[in-house]
């Protein structure tokens, strides 16, 4: 799960991480309000999105007025962002962050992801900060520092001076860094983060560590023991059907293309859209009904697919293990009835309970397509998609 | 011969009184394992569908002489459950579980490397050695005894790559979903290490996702160390970069851990690779 940078910057205070004060607003008014109140003469007025590269799209903007910052607010609410990371449609900015300026001496960068190679989590620093650090990583990788974290003896200083001092930083700053880096560290574990990244973390020309910017990932599977990090979830940044979908315990993306899919299992479920692809077909959607799948549930995953107008055709690839075949026949004809399917419906069966579940089929009178096997199912549902 | 598991295996279930556990424990002993016990703390001492329960997994041990643990423990739960068989000194641990927490998963890790248990999943149908030991929630019925090895981050695509192999006749020696997490028990590497050392495995089949570089690995692993042919197909070529694709370790984050460069790499290091998922058994039958 993301939150925006402002909601990030607020639980990071909580950790005695330095930011710099700051407050969200939702029109330009309200920007004013929260510039008068900051004080001082030089404002950051910030879109709230959650996706990386706002300045170079346009909504991070440097205001030396009250004026200025009113109108950049004006500006940046309600418009259309768009950057590397939000695709071509670009997404809506709802809410912008105005925040007092620095004077910034250097721009570095400090993270911590999880390193999947070694299982633990791993803190990296550069001195090559504000720029795209995946660039940097590519190109220079000598030029990022990294350091695992044995979870068992958590952070400790040395592993902070190793970064600080290895991005050239010394005396008092140093400390600060390392303050920083711990506090950081703190929060990615206490709060089960997935990603704690600052690009870029500031030293200013007074000598103090600020994080200028901040993005926090939170792993969705811990969110059951943070009510106060589920809180923050906005939902305007969600995909309604994505977030319907979860609901019935479906996994859900919409994708571009025009034959639905309803398969379970996340592995079967991308191998059906890319045996599509190879068939010259494009798939509209991933879906993976899971393992505890319902009538129910398949009649709703059914009901989001439709959702999407593109669809022209279905295509069911059930491999029954824990998912029975004769529950998946059952929701469909259900679906087909409540729903008064139109679209060609392919179905491929096999595995648990798969004479069952044909002989539900077969006996519902419904206009279904029965496909051998994975292939077959693949060029049935190009073919009927095409001729819609 | 197999690896892993096979007829002599002892198997208890943690989390056996649950409903899912209780099914597959007793699908796992309808296809001939041995089930010698299960663990639900507060429930020791009964006898449930004929299969006694202990408090404790290291009760069940001892009094069992239990050599595999299948973990089906709410996922809040699940990672004590895996520490406790560690502790209890059980050589293999099968975690089914699905959404861990992955900070649970670290410290798992962490104590598994200090122990001499091996863990495989969570998130993970389990193993299966076809007609001697199954652990896990895979469909028995579609397995045969052979010597092919199945290597796997997905479930139902292994049912798939099974199934493909069993038509043709061509049987399996182990099949083993490793799971979708990020940070899980049991490598590729070490499959494809074990599958190399197995007199009665001739050749390999490697289901790979999108996400990570757990197949780039093991395909330099291969290029380095193995003799036996490898046929893999990688899920995922159709996926959107940033994209979570159910599995939590299934996203592309880089350039280096999409289908095609992992295709690329293994085709480089000497894989056979299946463009689609249904190419699958004809590839692993041309390699033999």
């Amino acid at each position: 799960m993301n939150i925006h940078e402002y909601q990030a910057k607020a639980l990071m205070k909580d950790f005695n991480i330095s930011v710099l004060d700051g407050g969200v607003a939702k029109t330009p008014e309200d920007a004013v309000r929260v510039a008068k109140d900051l004080g001082g003469n030089i404002w950051v007025v910030k879109a709230q999105i959650h996706a990386g590269g706002r300045g170079k799209g346009g909504g991070v903007k440097l205001a030396k007025s009250l004026d200025e910052v009113e109108q950049h607010a004006k500006d940046i609410i309600g418009m259309q962002l768009i950057t590397h990371q939000t695709g071509p449609e670009g997404k809506k900015v709802n809410q912008v962050l105005v925040e007092e300026g620095c004077d910034i001496e250097h721009e570095y960068y400090v993270g911590i992801v999880l390193d999947r190679d070694t299982g633990l989590p791993t803190m990296m620093a550069s001195r090559e900060g504000g720029v795209n650090i995946e660039e940097v990583a590519h190109e220079t990788p000598e030029k990022i520092i990294k350091a695992a974290i044995d979870p068992s003896t958590g952070f400790t200083p040395y592993i902070g001076r190793k970064l600080a001092f290895g991005i050239g930083l010394e005396g008092d700053t140093m400390k600060k860094c390392v303050k920083f880096l711990q506090g950081l560290y703190n929060l990615y574990i206490s709060k089960d983060c997935s990603v704690a990244e600052i690009n870029p973390l500031v030293v200013t020309k007074q000598g103090e560590v600020i994080a200028l910017d901040a993005k926090l990932n939170f792993d969705d599977n811990a969110l059951f023991r943070h009510p106060d990090i589920e809180e923050l979830r906005d939902h305007t940044e969600e995909s309604a059907q994505e977030l319907e979908a979860g609901k019935y315990g479906l996994s859900y993306i919409s994708l571009d293309g025009n034959i639905g899919c309803l398969v379970n299992g996340a592995g079967l479920a991308m191998g059906t859209m890319d045996i599509i692809k190879i068939y010259g077909g494009e798939p509209a959607n991933f879906l993976d009904v899971g393992g505890g799948a319902t009538k129910e549930t398949v009649e709703k995953a059914f009901s989001i697919i439709l959702e999407d107008k593109n669809v022209k055709a279905i295509l069911v690839n059930i491999f029954g293990g824990i998912m029975k075949c004769d529950i998946i026949a059952e929701g469909i004809i259900a679906a087909a009835k409540s729903l008064s399917l139109s679209v060609p419906l392919i179905v491929r069966l096999e595995g648990t309970n798969v004479s069952l579940g044909k002989k539900l089929l077969a006996e519902s009178g419904l206009a279904i397509t029965a496909a051998d096997d994975l292939a077959d199912a693949a060029k049935k549902a190009v073919e009927a998609a095409k001729g819609a | 011969m197999s690896i892993l598991v096979n007829r002599d295996s002892k198997l208890i279930t943690i989390g056996l009184t649950g409903k899912q556990g209780t099914f597959h424990t007793l699908q796992s002993r309808d296809y001939g394992t041995n089930v010698v016990g299960g663990v639900t703390p507060g429930k020791g001492g009964m006898i449930h569908e004929g299969i006694p329960v202990f408090n404790s997994t290291f009760q069940a041990v001892n009094e069992t002489g239990a050599n595999v643990a299948m973990i089906f423990v709410p996922p809040k739960f699940a990672a004590d459950s895996i520490l406790e068989s560690i502790d209890a000194g059980v050589e293999l641990i099968v975690a089914i579980t699905e959404g861990i927490p992955i900070n649970d998963m670290i410290k798992v890790r962490a104590a598994l490397s200090r122990s001499n248990s091996r863990l495989i999943g969570p998130n993970c149908p389990g193993i299966i050695t076809p007609g001697e030991c199954k652990v896990g929630i895979m469909p028995g019925h579609i397995h045969m005894p052979g010597n092919v090895g199945v290597i796997s981050r997905s479930g139902t695509l292994t049912y798939e790559a099974v199934y493909q192999l069993t038509q043709r006749d061509i049987g399996q020696s182990t099949c083993v979903g490793i799971g979708g997490d990020p940070v899980n028990g049991t490598s590729f590497i070490d499959c494809l290490d074990l599958f190399e050392k197995d007199p009665d495995t001739e050749a390999v089949i490697m289901i790979g996702e999108i996400g990570g570089n757990a197949e780039t690995q093991a395909a330099k692993w291969i290029k380095d160390n193995m003799n036996k042919p490898v046929v893999s197909f990688i899920a995922g070529a159709s996926a959107p970069k940033g994209k979570r694709m159910g599995h939590a370790g299934a996203i592309i984050s880089g350039g280096d851990d999409t289908a095609e460069a992992k295709f690329k790499v293994l085709e480089q290091c000497g894989v056979t690779i299946a463009r689609s998922p249904a190419e699958l058994g004809e590839k692993l039958a041309s390699v033999l």
